[in-house]
């Protein structure tokens, strides 16, 4: 009878078994990257229009999570045509010489509940910065979304020389906030 | 009869404000991107809050306190003339802050006045509506540059070859 109830147990884990499978098929319509920046204490929003990634998270196993995002900074999304194509140039990303930004995961902390928190290296413009990216995650069926945000100092990445050094017009810190949907095989 | 005190004020600072706005609206909107040109924007912006500001109190003024009448002579045409330029003047007051405002919106560059009072977005973020909403200031604009250069012609017609009192009871020491 112990052994018909055990049997019982691992019968019902099943399911939850394959469904605790890992998600890695980034569904790239349905994910984004966006930022905001303060310019003269007004908030302005802008995104990007391409990035690649690479994704691997089992919530069984969210410590082995890894992964990687390479964003097309050409394809930035400022609001105003002549904005795009200020931000391509030298003083900001120069897209010429830099033209990605890579985003590549380190120790994966699980916070709590569906809370966690990744610590990763940011590269932009040549300049590689450790950044801490707490992130949710929610999952539904075999789909499964991170949302999150974070802050990084435009200073840090050289982005804004010359006459835009100065942090009077455009601020110093943006806040990048993502949204990746991946879902699971 | 003359203005009251308050009413000059308010024609004299706006006509100020609006001199100032107008310049720097059709100089800054040309200029290549830099931290000036946003510098300028934001100036342009709060500016035009302002002038926006003083126009409804001046709304309240005129409402609460009659101004002076027309030289009695003065042909039926040519004070309906000056009626309806004055009502077009105010019309324009209202219509282009409002227009700026919500082309801001539409951009996206919502509208901070002094950078610290954040004006609520009437718009969403939408780019066709953003350039229509240009067009509109601009022209808005571009017909206030005329109606204001028949204003100031008619109050130097008035002075000049009429010779009534129409300019110089507007006058600060009048």
């Amino acid at each position: 009878m112990k052994r018909f109830a055990l049997t019982l147990t691992l019968l019902a884990a099943l399911p939850f078994a394959a469904q605790a499978a890992e998600f890695n098929q980034v569904q790239a319509d349905k994910s984004s990257i966006a930022f905001v920046y303060k310019q003269m204490g007004v908030a302005v929003d802008g995104k990007f229009r391409k990035f690649s990634s690479q994704l691997s998270f089992d919530p069984a196993k969210p410590t082995a999570a890894k992964a990687t995002f390479d964003v097309d900074l050409a394809s930035v999304d400022t609001g105003a045509p002549e904005g795009d194509e200020e931000v391509a140039g030298k003083p900001w990303f120069n897209t010429k010489a830099f033209p990605t930004a890579q985003f590549v995961s380190g120790p994966v902390k699980a916070l709590g509940g569906n809370r966690y928190e990744v610590a990763g290296k940011l590269t932009i413009k040549g300049k590689t910065q450790d950044v801490i990216v707490p992130a949710t995650f929610t999952a539904q069926g075999n789909t499964g979304v991170f949302d999150g945000a974070f802050t990084i100092r435009r200073a840090d990445f050289s982005i804004g020389e010359g006459a835009w050094a100065k942090f009077d017009i455009v601020a110093n810190d943006v806040q990048i906030k993502f949204r990746i949907t991946a879902t699971s095989k | 009869m003359t203005y009251t005190k308050t009413a000059k004020a308010l024609h004299w600072l706006m006509a100020i404000l609006i001199f100032g706005l107008l310049a720097l609206g059709f100089y800054m909107h040309d200029l290549p991107l830099s931290p000036q040109k946003l510098q300028l924007y934001s100036w342009h912006k709060w500016a035009g809050v302002t002038a926006f500001l003083l126009v409804l109190f001046r709304l309240v003024w005129r409402a609460t306190h009659t101004p002076p009448a027309l030289p009695a002579g003065m042909p039926k045409l040519m004070q309906f003339a000056a009626h309806a330029g004055h009502v077009l003047l105010y019309a324009l007051m209202l219509a282009i802050p409002l227009s700026g405002w919500l082309m801001s919106s539409a951009k996206g560059f919502q509208t901070v006045y002094f950078g610290v009072l954040p004006i609520p977005d009437l718009l969403a973020k939408n780019k066709e509506l953003g350039d229509l909403l240009q067009t509109v200031h601009m022209s808005l604009n571009l017909l206030f540059a005329i109606v204001i250069a028949g204003h100031i012609g008619a109050a130097l017609k008035h002075h000049f070859i009429d010779k009534d009192d129409i300019l110089t009871r507007m006058l600060p020491r009048h």
